[in-house]
């Protein structure tokens, strides 16, 4: 009974980091859409302010991929160290 | 909808018979049998085997032979004092204990040398795999920069440019130095061009070698990118202005929101080389490993039949194709955010406030 929980509980951990990946990737999707979809309005409505917009885009890109990396890394870390 | 029906019903068929197994019975058994003696291939050990570091740097199998290269073991016990020996001793396969250390093979010690007698790690100083790939392209990389640098030798500004590599490297140093050096820290740009400028190269290069097949993940390794965020967290608070220094102890707030603001703003001087760190690490081993785990496809389905397997292999091919071509990009833009990065803290710590303002 014991050892089927338990396995039963280490099963869980990878269930629980794939979907945290999930969740992830999701995070990741909608604040990287956002952050592409206007700077493509911005790009195309003024073609000559592409440079300006490129550098704050790639940085607040950075940004929400720093965040949603940390999460995968803590999902990574839910397997490895169960 | 009853042609909807058909359609996932013909679908699903496919399915089946590409998953069932189209080998006789006694074949079966033979697959079985194997199976049983092997359990399936350890595909994590393959994909850490490549990511982490080791004593050994294996480059591949060919037939039973490997082909590797043992790396010398310097290591310091407490009890005897210092030991050098090569990393062939401890993998050997009968007696893998020599001089009394030994590599731990569970634990939180994990695949590093221990000593036998304490169960302690040593002081442990190996040119271990990674150390080795750092010195190999760390050497390759001051090769270039050096002979790049010596054709500018008696070179005037009125000549004309280099072609070929020399003009290569001149356009990239150029671009990284405009776009990202000066237009990030342009009171202050010549001060920090040689740290900037390093960082991005020395991690583009790691990145590109790091994607040949057989060579080692340096700066998907931890301890690699905590040393370059470090770099840069001492770039931004040694040399940050007295506006940098009074943003943080003491912020254009209402008083009462200080001992909020105070302590976050001292969390910001730590989160930042903190997220650089990750960003480059995590980036870098997502890569490798989603390119391994495509490749492992094709031993994962290799005893689910003929058809299974070939058509993975074909698709696992196409995709690891197609994320190395990927990696090759991330390489680059993880290169430059970690310059850009680098470059707008250090920019944001000396901030010119005009004497009016301040």
């Amino acid at each position: 009974m014991l050892s089927t929980i338990l396995l039963e509980a280490a099963n869980l951990t990878y269930a629980g980091a794939a979907i945290g990946a999930g969740i992830v990737a999701i995070g990741a999707g909608i604040g990287l859409g956002k952050i592409g979809g206007a700077a493509m309005d911005a790009m195309a409505r003024q073609p000559e302010a592409i440079s300006k917009i490129q550098t704050p885009m790639i940085i607040i890109g950075a940004l929400v991929e720093g965040v949603c990396l940390i999460g995968a890394v803590a999902c990574l870390l839910a397997i490895l160290m169960k | 909808m009853t042609r909807l029906k058909m359609t996932l019903f013909a679908i699903a068929a496919m399915l089946s018979l590409l998953f069932s197994s189209p080998l006789s019975a006694q074949e079966a058994e033979n697959v079985e049998a194997v199976a049983a003696e092997q359990e399936g291939p350890d595909i994590s050990g393959m994909i850490f085997g490549h990511i982490l570091d080791s004593y050994e740097w294996h480059f591949t199998d060919i037939g039973d032979t490997k082909i590797v290269l043992y790396l010398p073991c310097i290591v310091k016990s407490e009890t005897t004092g210092w030991h050098v020996f090569s990393s062939s001793h401890l993998y050997h396969p009968e007696g893998a204990v020599y001089e009394g250390f030994q590599i731990a093979e569970s634990g939180s010690n994990e695949g590093k040398i221990i000593e036998v007698a304490t169960g302690e790690r040593p002081l442990d100083i190996s040119i271990t795999k990674n150390a080795l790939a750092l010195l190999i392209n760390s050497l390759i990389l001051i090769c270039i920069f050096l002979y790049c640098a010596r054709w500018y030798k008696g070179k005037t500004a009125q000549d004309a440019a280099p072609k070929g590599f020399v003009g290569a490297i001149e356009s990239m140093v150029g671009w990284v130095y405009d776009d990202i050096i000066v237009a990030n820290i342009p009171q202050n740009a010549n001060r920090y061009a040689p740290y900037l400028l390093t960082a991005f190269f020395f991690i583009f290069l790691n990145n590109l070698i790091g994607l040949i097949p057989g060579s080692a993940n340096i700066t998907g390794n931890i301890a690699i990118t905590f040393f370059l965020a470090t770099c840069t967290f001492l770039m931004i608070n040694l040399f940050g202005n007295k506006h940098y220094w009074l943003d943080i102890f003491n912020p254009h707030v209402p008083w009462w929101l200080k001992p909020i603001m105070i302590p976050i703003e001292i969390l910001g001087m730590f989160t930042k080389p903190v997220a650089l760190m990750i960003r480059l690490f995590a980036n870098i081993m997502a890569g490798h490993t989603a390119m391994l785990a495509l490749f492992s496809m094709i031993f994962i389905t290799a005893s689910m039949g003929a058809i299974l397997n070939g058509s993975m292999t074909v698709l696992a091919v196409l995709f690891t194709i197609f994320m190395n071509a990927l990696e090759l990009l991330v390489a680059f833009i993880q290169a430059y955010v970690f310059t850009m990065l680098s470059a707008i803290f250090i920019g944001l710590s000396q901030p010119v406030v005009h004497e009016s303002e301040a």
